[in-house]
């Protein structure tokens, strides 16, 4: 994909700004679900960046991945975790702001300062351009072949994993009396931790 | 000394928007006080450093783009990540009642 250089920079400079304000966004703003709507639009700026740097394919899967799957998964836990709640006041933590501010702050003047001061080889051979997706594939067929097969046996644990952690326990026969109870209606009694009650 | 505009965008542009975009992610990981942001600025910081990963495959290598490949494994992961994580969420919300990171201390000294 060839653009003009001048409409590059314009999407480029368009594309960070939605980036950085919208990152600042999701860790600054009090309201949940605004900051994930916004995450979302960074993933889709995130997207776009790659499409400048002649990716189509991983932009796609960025768009579908991270927008249509991870953003809807934060959104879902947001809705089931979203109750009101008063966060109580912790000494100190205007100080831990400033100072964790300072520190990031710092991380990113080194970060800077070691991105501009490196003298990288460029330029470098000549972008691929459209056989970008063609690469990739005979990239994840040979030599990656490993990882990609790995990669998939990843996704297959984390999906036990996570249908095996929010489960909900239901018992199968009543606690108290014995006698068999209706599946999926009763829900096993809450166990707080180290709350001191024992449960049932 | 005139100061022109660069004609293309240069390799150190995305370094530097990833660096933002990873100081902005860390300083979230670190203040927020609901768990569910915590998971968003790890995300954050996971796409800074794909970031970095593809303009290094796009500028430094153009030919053999093993960034991108290496991208794509990031997002696999990354997505492994969310979904175990939020999965851990739901139970420990169920579990204490509450999101607050200040609150989750049973695991500390």
């Amino acid at each position: 994909m060839t653009i003009a250089s001048t409409t590059q920079l314009i999407c480029f400079v368009a594309l960070s700004a939605t980036l950085v304000l919208g990152a600042l966004g999701v860790v600054l703003l009090p309201n949940i679900v605004y900051s994930a709507f916004l995450l979302a639009g960074v993933f889709l700026s995130v997207a776009g960046l790659y499409l400048l740097l002649n990716a189509s394919f991983v932009a796609a899967a960025q768009v579908l991945v991270y927008v249509g799957a991870v953003n809807v998964l934060i959104l879902f836990a947001i809705m089931l975790v979203n109750k009101k709640e008063d966060l109580a006041d912790i000494p100190g933590l205007a100080l831990r702001r400033v100072l964790s501010g300072a520190v990031c702050g710092g991380l990113f003047l080194l970060l800077v300062r070691v991105a501009i001061t490196t003298p990288w080889a460029l330029p470098g051979p000549a972008s691929i351009g459209d056989g970008a997706t063609i690469r990739i594939g005979e990239h994840l067929f040979s030599d990656y072949l490993l990882p990609f097969e790995l990669a998939s046996v990843l996704l297959l644990m984390a999906m036990i994993g996570a249908i095996v952690l929010a489960r909900r326990d239901v018992y199968s026969s009543d606690v108290i009396t014995g006698e068999p109870a209706d599946q999926g209606l009763i829900e096993k009694a809450r166990t707080p931790l180290l709350t001191g009650k024992p449960s049932p | 000394m005139t100061l022109s505009l660069p004609t293309t965008i240069p390799l150190q542009a995305y370094l530097l928007l990833a660096a933002v975009l990873f100081c902005v992610g860390v300083w979230g990981l670190i203040n927020s006080r609901n768990a569910v942001r915590v998971l968003m600025s790890i995300e954050l910081m996971l796409n800074a450093v794909n970031i970095n990963l593809m303009a290094f495959s796009s500028y430094l290598d153009g030919q053999l783009i093993r960034g991108q490949v290496f991208a794509i494994f990031v997002i696999t992961v990354a997505a492994a990540e969310a979904a175990v994580g939020l999965a851990i969420l739901l139970s420990l919300y169920r579990n204490r009642e509450t999101v607050d990171m200040e609150r989750f201390n049973l695991l500390r000294w």
